[in-house]
C-alpha cells in the first residue's frame, strides 16, 4: 500500500495571461479541500497570491477554479479525491479573461446573461391578481429543474463551443433563458426568443454535455438548450420568429 | 447558426437517415452479387425511379453538408462567420453540380 | 495562456461528438471525389474497364470500407444529437454512445469481408 504524502506539491498559476506555474508545498491534512490548499498558501507562503472565495460551504459559487484540468468550487473539492498521488495543479477558470493568478474577470459571462435575455420580464402591475402557478405544470417543472444556478461559471469555463465561438452565449445564460420561456407570467419571450436564435444562441450548442457533467448543483444545460433549440424551431417553423 | 440554418440542417439530417440506409443496402446488394459497372449501370439507365432517388439524396446532402462545414469553418479555422457562410456555399454548389454529373452519368449517358 | 490540456474532454459523448464532427469533415472532403469519380466510370466503354480494373485494388476497397465505417458513425451519431434534441433525457447515453461506435466497426468490417 503506497504511503500517503506528507505533503503536497501544489502548482498554481501565477500572473496574468503572460505567467507561468509555480510550485509550492503545502502539508497535507484531513477532509482538506483544494480551497484550504489555497488559503494555505496566501496565509503561509506567499500574501501576493490572489483568489476569490466567499462561503466556503458550497452556496455562493465564488470559489471555481480548474483544479487538474477541471472546472470545480475548490470548497467543495476534497483533496483526496483529486489528489491520490499529492499532486495539485491549480489555474483559473477558463473561457473568461484572467485579471491575476486565479482571479477572473465575469463581466463578459454576466454580458452573455443580458443578451441571451435572462431577465424576467413583468407583465402585470400591483393591482393586478397574483397569478397562480401549478406546481406541476410541465412548464413549472422545465423550470424548475433548471432554476437553481448560481452563476458560478463552471459550466461556461467547461465548454468547448465558448471556446471555439467568442460569440456563443453559453450554457449558464441559455439554462436561464430556458426558465424564463417556461415561466407563465414572463413577457417578454418574443424578444427572448429571437435572442437565442440568432447566431452564437442556442443552435450553436453541439450536444457536449461538459456542462451538465460538471455542474456542482446537477443542472442540465445541454437539456435546457434542447428545449430551446425546439421551441426556437417550431416558431421559425411557424413564421413566429425571423431568422 | 441560427434557427433557419438549424432547422434545414437537422430536416435535410433526418431525411438522409432513410436514404443512407437505403444507399448501403444497395450498395451490399450489387457486391454480394459481385455486379459488374455494365450490370448496374443496366438497371439503372434511364430510370426516373433511381434519377429521383439520387437527385434528392445529392440535394439532402449538399445542403447538409455545406451548413455543417460551415459550422466547423466558423469555430476552428480564422476565417469569420460571414466568411465560411460564403466558402461553404461555394463548397454546396460544388458538390450538388459534381452529383449531378454523376447522375447524369448513372441514368442518361 | 494556462496549458490545462485536454483532461476533462475524455468523456465517451464528447468522444462520439467529436468523431461526429471529424466523420462529417472526412465524409465532405470524401464525397466530391466520389461524385467525379462515378460521373467518370460510367461513361461506357474503355473507361468503364479501366474502372472495373482501378476498383478491383485492395486500396480502394479499403478505402471504400472507411467510407461506409464514417458513414455508419456519422449517422449514429447524427441519431445521437436527434435524440438529444427531441426527446426526454435517458441515462443511459454514454453506454448507447460507445454500442454506436461498436455497431458501426461492425458494418464497415461486414462491408470489407464482403468486397474481399
Amino acid at each position: 500500500m503506497p504511503e500517503t504524502p506528507v505533503q503536497l506539491s501544489v502548482s498554481l498559476w501565477r500572473g496574468g495571461p503572460e505567467g507561468r506555474y509555480e510550485a509550492y508545498a503545502v502539508p497535507r491534512r484531513e477532509s482538506q479541500t483544494v480551497l484550504d490548499v489555497v488559503t494555505y498558501v496566501q496565509r503561509h507562503i506567499d500574501p501576493t497570491l490572489s483568489y476569490r472565495f466567499a462561503c466556503r460551504v458550497g452556496m455562493c459559487g465564488s470559489c471555481a477554479m480548474t483544479v487538474n484540468g477541471h472546472p470545480r468550487w475548490t470548497c467543495r473539492t476534497h483533496v483526496a479525491k483529486v489528489a491520490g498521488d499529492g499532486r495539485l495543479e491549480i489555474g483559473p477558470l477558463e473561457n473568461l479573461p484572467l485579471i491575476k493568478d486565479l482571479a477572473t474577470d465575469m463581466a463578459p459571462f454576466f454580458e452573455k446573461w443580458q443578451q441571451a435575455k435572462g431577465v424576467f420580464a413583468p407583465s402585470k402591475t400591483r393591482g393586478d391578481a397574483i397569478p397562480r402557478i401549478d406546481p406541476d405544470s410541465p412548464a413549472r417543472i422545465a423550470a424548475d429543474a433548471a432554476i437553481e444556478c448560481i452563476n458560478c461559471g463552471v459550466c461556461y469555463s467547461a465548454c468547448d463551443t465558448v471556446r471555439w465561438n467568442s460569440e456563443y452565449l453559453g450554457p449558464a445564460a441559455l439554462n436561464r433563458a430556458w426558465t424564463l420561456v417556461n415561466d407563465e407570467r414572463d413577457a417578454g419571450n418574443a424578444a427572448r426568443l429571437r435572442a437565442i436564435s440568432a447566431s452564437g444562441g442556442c443552435h450553436s450548442c453541439h450536444s457536449h454535455q461538459s456542462c451538465q457533467e460538471h455542474c456542482p448543483v446537477s443542472l442540465n444545460p445541454t437539456a435546457s438548450i434542447a428545449g430551446l433549440k425546439r421551441r426556437a424551431a417550431a416558431a421559425y417553423l411557424k413564421g413566429e420568429l425571423k431568422a | 447558426m441560427n434557427v433557419r440554418l438549424y432547422v434545414w440542417q437537422r430536416a435535410t439530417a433526418a431525411l438522409m437517415v432513410p436514404l443512407v440506409l437505403i444507399h448501403i443496402a444497395v450498395i451490399f446488394y450489387a457486391t454480394r452479387q459481385q455486379m459488374t459497372a455494365a450490370d448496374i449501370l443496366s438497371r439503372t439507365h434511364g430510370s426516373i425511379a433511381w434519377a429521383s432517388f439520387y437527385a434528392l439524396f445529392v440535394a439532402a446532402v449538399s445542403i447538409h453538408a455545406s451548413i455543417g462545414v460551415r459550422n466547423v469553418l466558423a469555430e476552428w479555422s480564422p476565417l469569420t462567420e460571414r466568411r465560411a457562410g460564403q466558402v461553404a456555399i461555394v463548397f454546396g454548389v460544388l458538390l450538388a453540380a459534381l452529383g449531378a454529373h454523376a447522375i447524369f452519368a448513372l441514368v442518361v449517358a | 495562456m494556462t496549458a490545462q490540456g485536454l483532461k476533462h474532454r475524455g468523456s465517451a459523448l464528447w468522444i462520439a461528438a467529436m468523431v461526429h464532427r471529424l466523420s462529417g469533415l472526412a465524409l465532405a472532403i470524401f464525397l466530391p471525389i466520389h461524385f467525379f469519380v462515378l460521373g467518370l466510370s460510367f461513361r461506357g466503354g474503355a473507361q468503364l474497364d479501366s474502372f472495373l480494373r482501378w476498383s478491383d485494388q485492395p486500396l480502394v476497397k479499403i478505402a471504400e470500407g472507411g467510407l461506409v465505417f464514417l458513414l455508419t458513425v456519422h449517422l449514429l451519431g447524427g441519431l445521437r444529437v436527434l435524440v438529444i434534441e427531441n426527446f426526454d433525457w435517458h441515462d443511459g447515453q454514454k453506454q448507447l454512445a460507445t454500442l454506436a461506435a461498436a455497431i458501426s466497426a461492425a458494418v464497415a468490417f461486414v462491408f470489407l469481408v464482403r468486397v474481399f
